[in-house]
């Protein structure tokens, strides 16, 4: 008898679930279509800001970019996409400074791993979302980056200080004053900076070290007085 | 009653014409060779629409557009998709059974071209009107089975071979449950031929003139005509995650054509029959009475309601394809040995007590049906 029951209830539950499954379909016959009809929308298109496409160097209406020609990108890609060219020019007051030549990013070659921007200590290069990167050439996805005559652009005073508050330690305040009117980039002050508290540091780990072998070396003797005591006890005996 | 938009107008037409000019020998012998270009002419055609229309209703059940870029709306996808497939190389493939592998796709069109020429598509549109239209079309819409199977045997490949054996298992099963829906009605109609057939649902088509009874052999014969067509839910014989293509996987250009062209018409054919059994076929919608409205109806030609009911068929097929998931092959014997034929045998039993007992809606109300 109950699998009689059985037989009718699983009959009739199979055709209502297969009833309710093609309602869920015939609602999603009508619903809207999700298609993008690439070249058709082309202006109404939205792509993600986010959206890795194109690495670019920003300019400023003076074209100044605020690359420093430190070579850390390229040193960070995985992929050797990326080649910054430098030259040493000499300063007004005879130091030597390197300055950007041509940045050169080979798109073929690109992962759009984004290490490259996050590395940056300069912020100088960001990924733009302009998808339409086809080209016919393999020559064509190579690209230099830096505009022709390009430079680089000089920290502004009121700018300075908050950059390298973030990233050096604490120190950094008493130094802001004194490098202000030159054209040092921010980089090497983390720079300096970052060592002294190295060197305060290095001893108290040395100390740490000379305190823990202390203690074990009681212990050694100590257990050799008493083995030897021992020793007597038994050869006493 | 005037029928201005038959093509039955323009085949009389031509038969009197032809029979004042030469022996009758001779027309008849010119009549068939027309009759067979015209049906493979509308084999393929029905198949081009036939697959524009899937790609389409597929891509709106999936809310996507479809093909829209060759021509407008991509209505031409499927021509020139046409042309590619002839264009195609037909790969020789190492130690198949030549022959066999040869044959199998003609005995495939061969089938599905035989139950075409038997399906009324409109007034006199109609290549043979057997007394067994009933019979002779379940006869040999399965010897579509002898293709699939020839086919995964001689193409000596562990996928094909599996293929053709779940679908000989499937094919097998569900041709029964057809056919026992399709005597249901038979019972109903008291007769098997097609013409007279239509003629008796003039004012109720046997969907509900057999009320009950008719709606279940209706959906039943829908459930096995699906299964038998190998798409949908019942597609495991050629399960793509499974076994690449089935029974076809070794077959390119042309001979793969054959199989798609019939997958197609099978479908097809399934919808017409079913139009024709169940929903009056060519038959415009007639009432007892009103006559300024039968005569707007009889207006449309009889064509365009044989096929507009059977498009509408057809997107249930879609829809149903688009809706479940695959089913394994012990939920595909379950469902036909435990389900569809157990209560395909009540319900002919159930049938031949509502006619005899003169419980049909005819029976009932005379004077509306
Ligand atoms: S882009 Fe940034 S990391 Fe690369 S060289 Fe210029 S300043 Fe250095
Ligand atoms: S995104 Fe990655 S691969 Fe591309 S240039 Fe930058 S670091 Fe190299």
């Amino acid at each position: 008898m109950s699998s009689i029951s059985k037989y009718f209830s699983g009959l009739f539950t199979g055709i209502k679930s297969l009833l309710v499954g093609m309602s869920v379909t015939w609602k999603e016959l009508w619903t809207k279509k999700v298609t993008q009809q690439y070249p058709e929308n082309r202006d109404t298109l939205v792509i993600s800001d986010r959206f890795r496409a194109e690495l670019t160097m920003p300019h400023d209406e003076n074209n100044e970019h605020a690359c420093t020609a430190c070579g850390i990108c390229e040193m960070n890609c995985p992929n050797g996409t990326i080649t910054v060219n430098f030259k040493m020019v000499e300063t007004e007051d005879g130091k030597k400074k390197k300055v950007l030549d041509t940045y050169k990013w080979d798109l073929g070659m690109c992962t759009f791993c984004n290490l490259c921007v996050l590395t940056c200590p300069s912020d100088a290069i960001k990924f733009e979302n302009t998808f339409e990167n086809a080209v016919f050439t393999r020559d064509k996805l190579k690209q230099q980056l830096n505009h022709e005559g390009s430079k680089m652009r000089e920290k502004k005073k009121v700018e300075r200080p908050a950059a390298p508050v973030a990233k050096a330690p604490v120190v950094s305040e008493v130094k802001v004053e004194t490098p202000a009117a030159e054209v040092k980039p921010a980089v090497v002050d983390t720079e300096v900076k970052a060592v002294v508290p190295e060197v305060e540091v290095k001893p108290t780990v040395v100390d740490a070290e000379v305190k823990v072998e202390l203690p074990i070396e009681e212990a050694v003797k100590a257990d050799k007085e008493i083995e030897a005591e021992s020793k007597d006890e038994t050869t006493e005996k | 009653m005037q029928e201005p938009l038959e093509i039955s107008n323009l085949t009389t037409w031509l038969d009197t014409t032809l029979r004042g000019i030469m022996p009758s020998m001779w027309v008849i012998l010119i009549e068939c060779v027309l009759v067979g270009v015209a049906l493979l002419a509308a084999y393929a055609v029905i198949a081009l629409i036939l697959i524009y229309a899937e790609r389409k209703i597929t891509a709106f059940f999936q809310a996507r557009y479809g093909p829209n870029r060759v021509g407008k709306y991509g209505i031409l996808q499927s021509v020139a998709d046409m042309i590619k497939i002839l264009l195609k190389e037909i790969v020789k493939i190492n130690r198949v059974d030549r022959f066999l592998f040869f044959a199998a796709p003609f005995f495939m069109i061969v089938a599905s071209m035989l139950t075409f020429g038997a399906i009324p598509f409109g007034k006199g549109l109609h290549a043979v009107d057997f007394n067994i239209g009933v019979l002779y079309v379940t006869a040999v819409s399965s010897l579509g089975i002898i293709g699939v199977l020839l086919a995964g045997w001689s193409s000596n490949n562990k996928y094909s071979m599996i293929g053709a054996m779940r679908s000989g298992a499937q094919f097998v099963s569900y041709e029964l449950s057809a056919g026992f829906a399709l005597m249901t009605i038979v019972v109903l109609a008291g007769t098997m031929q097609f013409s007279t057939m239509i003629e008796g649902q003039r004012y109720c088509w046997n969907l509900f003139n057999g009320h009950i009874s008719s709606m279940i052999a209706f959906v039943l014969y829908l459930i096995s005509g699906h299964a038998e067509t190998n798409r949908g839910p019942f597609d495991i014989p050629e399960a793509e995650s499974e076994l690449t293509a089935g029974y076809h996987t070794e077959y390119s250009g042309l001979q793969f054509g054959f199989y798609y062209l019939a997958e197609y018409l099978n479908m097809f054919i399934i919808a017409s029959i079913a139009t024709t059994v169940f929903l009056g076929g060519y038959m415009p919608i007639q009432v007892h009475g009103w006559e300024g409205f039968n005569q707007v109806m009889t207006f449309i030609p009889t064509y365009v309601w044989f096929f507009g009911k059977t498009a509408v068929l057809i997107f249930l097929s879609l829809w149903v394809r688009w809706s479940f998931p695959r089913l394994r092959i012990d939920q595909l014997l379950n469902l036909e040995w435990k389900y569809l034929l157990p209560i395909n045998l009540v319900n002919i039993v159930v049938m031949v007590i509502i006619v005899l007992s003169g419980l049909t809606l005819t029976d009932l109300f005379p004077s509306l049906f």
